[in-house]
């Protein structure tokens, strides 16, 4: 009860500071921080995949499906309202990852990996050769809209910010609630040991395939504030590229504090923002090396260095 | 009286060799039954098919009257059969009431929820009651590698019981244990089974422990159950003494 309440607590204060901090950053910062928690979403789906033993490298899948639904429902349905969007992709990938998830949840390890890896492909392949959705131009999304209000410039921008840090926080605290529920625990627990937790009675593929249904629908918000933030979707946004990135991120915080996922989010964006203005051909060198020092100095990722401080509450930082 | 437990012609075999052929056993409720043989004789074979890791080619495994050949092993759990096992699976990472806990989850709700925390203070103390019931409570905040061997079997096994099982099948509860340990931890564990009124049927090698705890013998060799009695009448048979026991008098 007391963990209930300090979440709480904790995600109304986060929220707070987040908009007060919109407040008072330039707009390319607000624009960096949007596409920073946008992919977060989906690297918080992949570490929930993480803490059962899987890895999917292939969540662009559904940070592409969700981009394109928001697309394709705002162009030729004319909907732009960005709350009706986001339901509507998250409603899209959950169905999409229920299908997949059940077949993907019997596999294991690489296998699982590359699977999920070369359903995006598939994904990304249809798109761009297919010229009703665009081919590799991709699609080009109208400003959204907020309960019928449509703000302009820097407004739309702050508006954006505002949305992406709500869904942000209330997607981590759910996480967060999930990470520490009984499901959790059993989750935590099919990643040392399968073969006991099917002899105590619980079933590793149904916890898995539900894992993987909550990390599409993840992927799909994720995508859906993505392509309304650059007004724009592609085909790359499901290229194996950009999965290996969600998966970065999600190494890079590891699977022990939520707020390092978003946190190791705008890092990477940072330092690609930076770096293609500084030194434009070798930033993934500056990354990669990056990620070799965490891996070596921090192998549970940057989140272990807060889950230690909050190792007595015994819950998930 | 209809018993709990029945195989009924079960055999199994992987390729040419036949590691089970045409088992007939029938397990009264509340029953302590060994299970004896050399390695390879079929003992852990019969465990691994009456709890569905392994699917027979032949015959029939009921409990409680309900047909269970061909479940798989989440099924049987739920249905009442738990398992230890002859290397004690455990969570590693976990610490031993984390361990407890999981196995509490899992058996006490059907469906283990999204939202409950896992972590709570009735639960944690149903941990600590499970785990006093096998004396662990003491070990309940090391991680498992920190543990004997004695102690590891035994959580293993206060895992298994966490779900109230109706039979229980203990592949070799005491191996690897040090020789001082055996007797208290099977004092230990059969005291805690009696007390739940549970089934048990255990694997063993030691004839000490076989003759002290259980109540009838089942010897296997080469696949087959060669007797089935009493501890002392099967351990006196000329074939168990020569092809088990090694003790030919």
């Amino acid at each position: 009860m007391r963990l209930a309440t300090d979440i709480r607590i904790l995600a109304g204060g986060s929220l707070a500071a987040l908009l007060a901090l919109g407040l008072a950053l330039p707009e390319w910062l607000m624009f960096l921080l949007t596409m920073a928690f946008a992919k977060g979403l989906v690297a918080l789906g992949i570490v929930g995949l993480m803490r059962g033993g899987l890895v999917a490298f292939g969540q662009g899948l559904y940070f592409c499906l969700g981009a394109y639904t928001a697309g394709l429902t705002a162009i030729y349905l004319g909907v732009t309202d960005i709350f009706a969007l986001a339901l509507l992709g998250i409603v899209v990938c959950a169905l999409v990852g229920a299908a997949f998830g059940a077949v993907l949840a019997t596999y294991r390890g690489i296998f699982f990996a590359m699977l999920t890896l070369a359903i995006s492909m598939v994904l990304y392949g249809v798109l761009s050769k297919s010229m009703a959705l665009g081919s590799t131009d991709g699609l080009s999304l109208p400003a959204p809209t907020f309960l019928g209000a449509e703000p302009e410039g820097w407004r739309l921008q702050f508006y954006l910010y505002a949305f992406t840090s709500v869904a942000t926080v209330v997607a981590g605290a759910l996480m967060w609630t999930y990470f520490n529920s009984q499901r959790g625990l059993i989750t935590l627990a099919i990643k040392d040991n399968e073969l006991r937790v099917e002899y105590l009675g619980a079933s590793v593929r149904w916890t898995m395939a539900n894992a993987y249904v909550i990390a599409a629908a993840l992927g799909g918000l994720g995508g859906v504030i993505a392509a309304l933030a650059i007004s724009h979707t592609d085909p790359e946004f499901a290229f194996w590229t950009t999965g290996g990135e969600f998966v970065f991120v999600a190494i890079l915080a590891g699977y022990l504090s939520i707020p390092a996922i978003f946190a190791s989010s705008i890092i990477l964006e940072l330092v690609r923002s930076f770096s293609t203005l500084y030194f434009p051909n070798t930033w993934q060198l500056a990354l990669g090396i990056f990620l070799l020092i965490v891996i070596f100095l921090l192998p549970d990722g940057l989140g272990s260095l807060v889950a230690r401080r909050f190792k007595r509450t015994g819950g998930a930082p | 009286m209809t018993p709990v437990l029945e195989a009924a012609g079960v055999s199994k075999a992987f390729g040419a060799v036949t590691a089970a052929m045409d088992l007939n056993v029938a397990v009264p409720d509340r029953a302590i039954y060994s299970l004896i043989g050399t390695n390879g004789a079929g003992k852990t074979t019969f465990v691994n098919m009456v709890t569905g890791y392994i699917t027979p080619d032949a015959g029939r495994i009921s409990f409680a009257g309900r047909d269970i050949t061909r479940l798989d092993p989440q099924s049987i759990t739920r249905l009442g059969i738990r398992r230890s096992f002859q290397i004690p699976q455990l969570y590693n990472g976990l610490t031993v009431l984390e361990n407890m806990m999981v196995a509490l989850t899992i058996s006490a709700d059907r469906k283990p929820s999204y939202w409950k925390p896992a972590k709570d203070r009735s639960h944690a103390e149903r941990a600590r009651e499970h785990l006093a019931r096998l004396s662990l409570n003491d070990q309940r905040d090391r991680l498992i590698p920190e543990l004997s061997s004695g102690m590891r079997k035994l959580l293993d096994i206060a895992m298994a019981m966490a779900g109230r099982p109706k039979v229980i099948l203990l592949d070799e509860p005491t191996s690897g244990v040090a020789a001082d340990e055996k007797f208290p931890i099977m004092d230990l564990v059969m005291q805690a089974l009696k007390d739940q009124e549970v089934t048990i049927l255990f694997v063993e090698h030691d004839m000490d422990i076989v003759i002290r705890y259980s109540e009838r013998v089942l010897a296997f060799y080469d696949g087959r159950i060669i007797a089935d009695g009493a501890p002392d009448e099967v351990l006196a048979d000329r074939q168990v003494q020569r092809y088990v026991t090694g003790v030919v008098k």
